[in-house]
């Protein structure tokens, strides 16, 4: 099992990131070894579509799971074909850290 | 404890993320929050020009509850120009569809796709959770 949560940094004391298709950086958690990795977003620039290409990498990665503060249209109808689950946090000051301690 | 507030049904979040003022002298404020089910009231009132009752039998709501809704929206609106300040879409206490599910416990919104193993809330494990749907 794999969750993605987007986070602003590549830290794990990181802020957590609102947004999905433009945020800074993934944090990939291994739910089976427990590790964290991160991974820069290479389309949080991109002119339009970041959250469709985001969705064709978080798929390509294995993720069962993503973690954000909200989805724009295309990436909610792409994840949900993918099975992926989507799961909001309305939670501005929170951090990666905190996220990660609340799902284990 | 005041009443739990009833979900308001939204047929289409809106298009952007926010508007911002330019060309003024202030420097950034602080922003005002118009809600997904203030969009809709100002929408299906004004630009889709359907009366009060039919729109909030649209929302799920009653009359009265539409009329307190879009006012708010007009005055964040109208308090947005005066002050030149920023306005964002915030979610607010909508519902879109329903594959969405909301925590009892810690208020997290998720859905759960078909090849999901357990049915709780990814953040806290709970199994005290409803399909949005249920809250109207």
């Amino acid at each position: 099992m794999k969750t993605i949560i987007t986070s602003a940094g590549n830290q794990t004391d990181s802020a957590f990131d609102q947004r999905f298709g433009r945020a800074a950086w993934f944090c990939l958690l291994d739910e089976e070894t427990g590790q964290t990795r991160f991974i820069r977003n290479e389309f949080a620039d991109a002119a339009q579509g970041a959250g469709r290409k985001v969705v064709e990498k978080v798929a390509e990665l294995g993720v069962n799971r993503v973690i954000s503060g909200d989805f724009g249209p295309k990436a909610k109808e792409l994840l949900e074909q993918l099975n992926i689950q989507m799961v909001i946090i309305n939670d501005q000051a929170t951090t990666v850290t905190d996220i990660l301690k609340k799902i284990k | 404890m005041p009443r739990r507030k009833r979900l308001r049904k939204v047929v289409a979040p809106p298009g952007f993320r926010g508007y911002k003022p330019f060309g003024h002298r202030h420097g950034t404020r602080e922003h005002v929050d118009l809600l997904y089910e203030e969009y809709e009231a100002i929408k299906l009132a004004d630009y889709d020009l359907l009366n009060h009752l039919e729109a909030a039998r649209l929302m799920g709501i009653s009359r009265p509850t539409f009329a307190r809704i879009y006012e708010s929206a007009r005055r964040k609106i109208a308090k947005a120009m005066v002050e030149t300040r920023e306005i964002r879409s915030a979610f607010g206490n909508a519902y879109l569809d329903k594959s969405w599910y909301i925590c009892e416990g810690c208020h997290t919104r998720f859905t759960l796709p078909p090849s999901m193993n357990g049915r709780h809330c990814p953040v806290c494990k709970s199994e005290d959770f409803h399909s949005v749907m249920e809250y109207t």
